[in-house]
Protein backbone atom coordinates (compact mmCIF):
# COMPACT_ATOMS: atom_id res chain seq x y z
CA UNK A 1 0.00 0.00 0.00
CA UNK A 2 1.22 2.99 -1.22
CA UNK A 3 0.85 6.45 0.86
CA UNK A 4 0.93 9.94 -0.39
CA UNK A 5 2.75 12.03 1.60
CA UNK A 6 1.45 15.33 2.75
CA UNK A 7 3.16 18.02 1.47
CA UNK A 8 2.39 20.21 4.41
CA UNK A 9 4.23 17.89 7.03
CA UNK A 10 4.05 13.90 7.15
CA UNK A 11 8.10 12.91 7.58
CA UNK A 12 6.92 10.74 10.61
CA UNK A 13 2.97 9.97 10.88
CA UNK A 14 1.13 8.17 12.89
CA UNK A 15 -1.01 4.81 11.38
CA UNK A 16 -2.95 3.33 14.31
CA UNK A 17 -5.77 5.39 15.40
CA UNK A 18 -8.39 3.37 15.45
CA UNK A 19 -7.38 1.04 18.19
CA UNK A 20 -6.69 3.53 20.10
CA UNK A 21 -10.24 5.52 19.85
CA UNK A 22 -11.57 2.36 20.52
CA UNK A 23 -9.84 1.31 24.04
CA UNK A 24 -10.90 4.88 24.85
CA UNK A 25 -14.48 4.29 23.92
CA UNK A 26 -14.28 1.20 26.34
CA UNK A 27 -12.77 2.81 29.00
CA UNK A 28 -9.18 1.68 28.52
CA UNK A 29 -6.56 4.66 29.10
CA UNK A 30 -3.14 4.81 28.62
CA UNK A 31 -1.78 3.46 32.06
CA UNK A 32 0.57 6.66 32.09
CA UNK A 33 -1.92 9.47 30.47
CA UNK A 34 -2.49 10.51 34.36
CA UNK A 35 0.87 11.19 35.63
CA UNK A 36 1.09 15.07 35.39
CA UNK A 37 0.51 16.71 37.12
CA UNK A 38 -1.45 13.42 40.13
CA UNK A 39 1.18 11.80 39.72
CA UNK A 40 1.47 8.33 38.66
CA UNK A 41 -1.75 5.84 38.58
CA UNK A 42 -1.07 3.26 41.42
CA UNK A 43 -2.18 -0.73 41.68
CA UNK A 44 -2.31 -1.52 45.44
CA UNK A 45 -2.82 -5.65 46.51
CA UNK A 46 -2.62 -6.47 49.86
CA UNK A 47 -2.25 -10.31 51.59
CA UNK A 48 -2.04 -11.37 55.43
CA UNK A 49 1.32 -9.80 56.05
CA UNK A 50 2.12 -7.12 53.66
CA UNK A 51 0.69 -4.26 51.30
CA UNK A 52 2.30 -4.02 47.56
CA UNK A 53 2.27 -0.78 45.80
CA UNK A 54 3.09 -0.83 42.09
CA UNK A 55 3.28 2.34 39.73
CA UNK A 56 4.48 2.73 36.31
CA UNK A 57 7.29 4.71 35.78
CA UNK A 58 9.19 4.45 32.95
CA UNK A 59 12.83 6.43 32.17
CA UNK A 60 13.35 7.35 35.65
CA UNK A 61 16.64 7.45 37.58
CA UNK A 62 16.26 5.75 40.41
CA UNK A 63 18.71 7.91 42.20
CA UNK A 64 15.51 10.29 41.39
CA UNK A 65 12.85 8.62 42.95
CA UNK A 66 11.71 9.86 46.49
CA UNK A 67 9.48 7.21 48.21
CA UNK A 68 8.50 8.18 52.50
CA UNK A 69 6.25 6.26 54.74
CA UNK A 70 5.40 8.93 57.44
CA UNK A 71 2.77 8.00 60.38
CA UNK A 72 2.49 3.97 59.47
CA UNK A 73 0.34 4.83 56.82
CA UNK A 74 1.01 8.08 54.54
CA UNK A 75 2.75 6.96 51.55
CA UNK A 76 4.54 9.35 48.93
CA UNK A 77 5.98 8.71 46.00
CA UNK A 78 8.07 11.51 44.50
CA UNK A 79 10.51 11.94 41.57
CA UNK A 80 11.75 13.81 38.77
CA UNK A 81 11.94 12.81 34.97
CA UNK A 82 14.12 14.58 32.59
CA UNK A 83 12.98 15.32 29.37
CA UNK A 84 15.56 14.55 26.46
CA UNK A 85 17.62 17.14 25.57
CA UNK A 86 19.47 16.40 21.97
CA UNK A 87 21.46 19.00 20.62
CA UNK A 88 20.18 20.59 17.27
CA UNK A 89 17.55 18.14 17.16
CA UNK A 90 13.53 19.20 16.38
CA UNK A 91 10.70 17.85 18.13
CA UNK A 92 8.05 16.34 16.01
CA UNK A 93 6.02 14.66 18.51
CA UNK A 94 5.86 15.57 21.78
CA UNK A 95 3.43 12.88 24.32
CA UNK A 96 6.07 12.10 27.18
CA UNK A 97 5.68 13.94 30.21
CA UNK A 98 8.33 15.05 32.53
CA UNK A 99 9.11 17.11 34.90
CA UNK A 100 8.86 16.47 38.76
CA UNK A 101 5.61 14.56 39.64
CA UNK A 102 4.02 13.68 43.85
CA UNK A 103 1.47 11.31 44.29
CA UNK A 104 0.45 10.71 48.25
CA UNK A 105 -2.42 8.00 49.69
CA UNK A 106 -3.40 6.95 52.14
CA UNK A 107 -2.63 3.03 53.02
CA UNK A 108 -5.63 1.21 54.59
CA UNK A 109 -3.18 -0.50 57.06
CA UNK A 110 -0.58 0.60 59.17
CA UNK A 111 2.75 -0.41 58.05
CA UNK A 112 6.11 -1.12 59.13
CA UNK A 113 8.13 1.85 57.62
CA UNK A 114 11.56 0.23 58.67
CA UNK A 115 10.83 -2.84 56.65
CA UNK A 116 9.62 -1.42 53.38
CA UNK A 117 11.50 -2.55 50.55
CA UNK A 118 11.35 -0.50 46.89
CA UNK A 119 12.73 -1.96 43.53
CA UNK A 120 12.47 -0.51 40.29
CA UNK A 121 12.84 -2.68 36.81
CA UNK A 122 11.56 -2.17 33.63
CA UNK A 123 10.16 1.29 34.61
CA UNK A 124 8.10 -0.16 36.95
CA UNK A 125 8.02 0.69 40.62
CA UNK A 126 7.27 -2.05 43.12
CA UNK A 127 6.84 -1.67 46.66
CA UNK A 128 6.19 -4.23 49.70
CA UNK A 129 5.06 -2.85 52.64
CA UNK A 130 4.76 -5.28 55.54
CA UNK A 131 1.87 -4.91 57.96
CA UNK A 132 2.81 -3.32 61.46
CA UNK A 133 2.11 -6.68 63.88
CA UNK A 134 -1.08 -4.70 65.29
CA UNK A 135 -2.56 -4.35 61.68
CA UNK A 136 -1.96 -8.38 61.20
CA UNK A 137 -5.03 -10.15 61.32
CA UNK A 138 -5.08 -12.76 64.05
CA UNK A 139 -6.44 -16.27 64.87
CA UNK A 140 -8.41 -16.56 68.15
CA UNK A 141 -7.86 -19.88 69.45
CA UNK A 142 -11.14 -20.85 71.05
CA UNK A 143 -10.79 -22.54 73.90
CA UNK A 144 -14.15 -25.53 74.89
CA UNK A 145 -15.32 -24.52 78.10
CA UNK A 146 -15.78 -26.78 80.93
CA UNK B 1 22.72 -1.73 23.01
CA UNK B 2 20.47 -4.82 23.78
CA UNK B 3 19.45 -7.42 21.60
CA UNK B 4 16.24 -6.38 20.52
CA UNK B 5 15.04 -7.67 17.17
CA UNK B 6 14.27 -5.99 14.68
CA UNK B 7 12.14 -7.65 12.31
CA UNK B 8 11.50 -6.88 8.82
CA UNK B 9 9.38 -10.12 7.09
CA UNK B 10 6.78 -10.58 9.31
CA UNK B 11 7.93 -13.15 11.78
CA UNK B 12 5.73 -14.03 14.64
CA UNK B 13 5.93 -12.44 17.80
CA UNK B 14 8.40 -14.37 20.33
CA UNK B 15 5.22 -14.90 22.45
CA UNK B 16 1.72 -14.47 22.90
CA UNK B 17 -0.09 -11.60 24.07
CA UNK B 18 -2.16 -11.74 27.52
CA UNK B 19 -5.10 -12.02 26.14
CA UNK B 20 -6.80 -10.40 29.15
CA UNK B 21 -4.66 -7.21 28.65
CA UNK B 22 -6.17 -4.47 26.90
CA UNK B 23 -4.02 -2.85 24.10
CA UNK B 24 -2.67 0.71 24.31
CA UNK B 25 -1.00 3.13 22.50
CA UNK B 26 2.24 4.41 24.25
CA UNK B 27 3.00 7.99 24.34
CA UNK B 28 5.69 8.74 22.51
CA UNK B 29 8.92 11.60 21.25
CA UNK B 30 9.70 11.92 18.30
CA UNK B 31 12.92 14.34 17.46
CA UNK B 32 14.75 15.36 14.23
CA UNK B 33 18.33 15.51 14.24
CA UNK B 34 20.41 16.62 10.59
CA UNK B 35 21.17 12.68 10.79
CA UNK B 36 18.38 10.87 12.53
CA UNK B 37 14.96 10.89 13.60
CA UNK B 38 15.05 9.70 17.30
CA UNK B 39 11.61 7.80 18.43
CA UNK B 40 11.18 7.52 22.55
CA UNK B 41 8.29 5.26 23.65
CA UNK B 42 7.09 4.84 27.29
CA UNK B 43 6.28 1.09 27.66
CA UNK B 44 6.69 0.41 31.61
CA UNK B 45 6.56 -2.58 32.39
CA UNK B 46 8.01 -4.48 29.08
CA UNK B 47 11.02 -6.60 29.22
CA UNK B 48 13.51 -6.00 26.64
CA UNK B 49 12.56 -9.84 25.53
CA UNK B 50 9.02 -8.68 24.75
CA UNK B 51 9.26 -5.98 22.64
CA UNK B 52 9.04 -5.97 18.71
CA UNK B 53 10.35 -3.56 16.73
CA UNK B 54 9.65 -3.73 13.02
CA UNK B 55 10.25 -1.80 9.84
CA UNK B 56 8.10 -2.40 6.93
CA UNK B 57 7.39 -0.61 3.88
CA UNK B 58 7.91 2.46 5.61
CA UNK B 59 5.92 1.75 8.41
CA UNK B 60 7.45 1.81 11.94
CA UNK B 61 5.76 -0.95 14.51
CA UNK B 62 6.34 -0.56 17.74
CA UNK B 63 4.76 -3.90 20.34
CA UNK B 64 5.19 -4.43 23.81
CA UNK B 65 4.43 -7.08 25.76
CA UNK B 66 3.95 -7.40 29.71
CA UNK B 67 2.46 -9.75 32.04
CA UNK B 68 0.00 -8.86 34.38
CA UNK B 69 0.54 -8.87 38.23
CA UNK B 70 0.41 -12.38 39.91
CA UNK B 71 -3.11 -13.03 41.36
CA UNK B 72 -2.84 -14.50 44.43
CA UNK B 73 -3.26 -10.89 46.35
CA UNK B 74 -6.48 -9.40 46.89
CA UNK B 75 -6.48 -6.27 45.12
CA UNK B 76 -7.03 -3.00 46.83
CA UNK B 77 -6.68 -0.30 44.29
CA UNK B 78 -6.64 -1.06 40.74
CA UNK B 79 -5.56 2.67 38.47
CA UNK B 80 -4.22 0.55 35.65
CA UNK B 81 -4.20 -2.71 33.84
CA UNK B 82 -1.63 -4.99 32.16
CA UNK B 83 -1.35 -3.72 28.93
CA UNK B 84 0.36 -4.08 25.48
CA UNK B 85 1.34 -1.49 23.67
CA UNK B 86 1.28 -1.33 20.21
CA UNK B 87 1.58 2.11 17.77
CA UNK B 88 2.55 2.18 14.08
CA UNK B 89 4.08 5.52 12.34
CA UNK B 90 4.98 5.79 8.64
CA UNK B 91 8.22 7.55 8.41
CA UNK B 92 9.41 9.07 5.16
CA UNK B 93 11.30 6.73 2.54
CA UNK B 94 14.64 9.23 3.45
CA UNK B 95 15.47 6.61 6.47
CA UNK B 96 18.11 4.10 5.49
CA UNK B 97 16.01 0.76 6.84
CA UNK B 98 19.02 -1.24 8.01
CA UNK B 99 20.75 1.07 9.73
CA UNK B 100 17.83 1.42 12.18
CA UNK B 101 18.49 0.95 16.21
CA UNK B 102 16.43 -0.19 18.98
CA UNK B 103 17.28 -0.11 22.93
CA UNK B 104 15.09 -1.02 25.77
CA UNK B 105 16.06 0.66 29.56
CA UNK B 106 13.92 1.09 32.30
CA UNK B 107 10.72 0.88 30.23
CA UNK B 108 11.30 3.41 27.58
CA UNK B 109 12.22 2.04 23.96
CA UNK B 110 14.59 4.40 22.08
CA UNK B 111 14.34 3.79 18.36
CA UNK B 112 17.36 5.70 15.98
CA UNK B 113 16.41 5.99 12.50
CA UNK B 114 19.41 7.10 10.42
CA UNK B 115 18.73 9.12 7.44
CA UNK B 116 20.31 7.88 4.16
CA UNK B 117 23.27 9.96 3.01
CA UNK B 118 21.40 11.94 0.13
CA UNK B 119 19.21 13.65 2.74
CA UNK B 120 21.42 15.23 4.83
CA UNK B 121 22.35 18.43 4.88
CA UNK B 122 25.68 19.07 3.28
CA UNK B 123 27.54 22.31 3.23
CA UNK B 124 28.27 24.00 -0.36
CA UNK B 125 31.65 25.49 -0.40
CA UNK B 126 31.39 28.86 -2.80
CA UNK B 127 34.63 29.34 -4.74
CA UNK B 128 34.86 32.91 -4.46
Amino acid sequence: MNRVRNPFNALFNEVTTVQDEVARLFGRVNPFAATAPGGPPLNVWEDDHALYVEADLPGLDPAALDVTVTEGNQLTIQGERAAPEIHGAVWVRQERPAGRFTRAVTLPALVDADKVEAVYADGVLKLTLPKHEAAKPRKVQVKAGQ
Amino acid sequence: MSDLALKSNGAPAAAADDARAATVAPRVDVLETENEFLLLADLPGVRPGDVDVRFEQGELTVHGRRTAAEGKRRALLGEYGGANFHRVFSVTDTVAADRIEADLKNGVLTVRLPKIEAVKPRKIAVRG
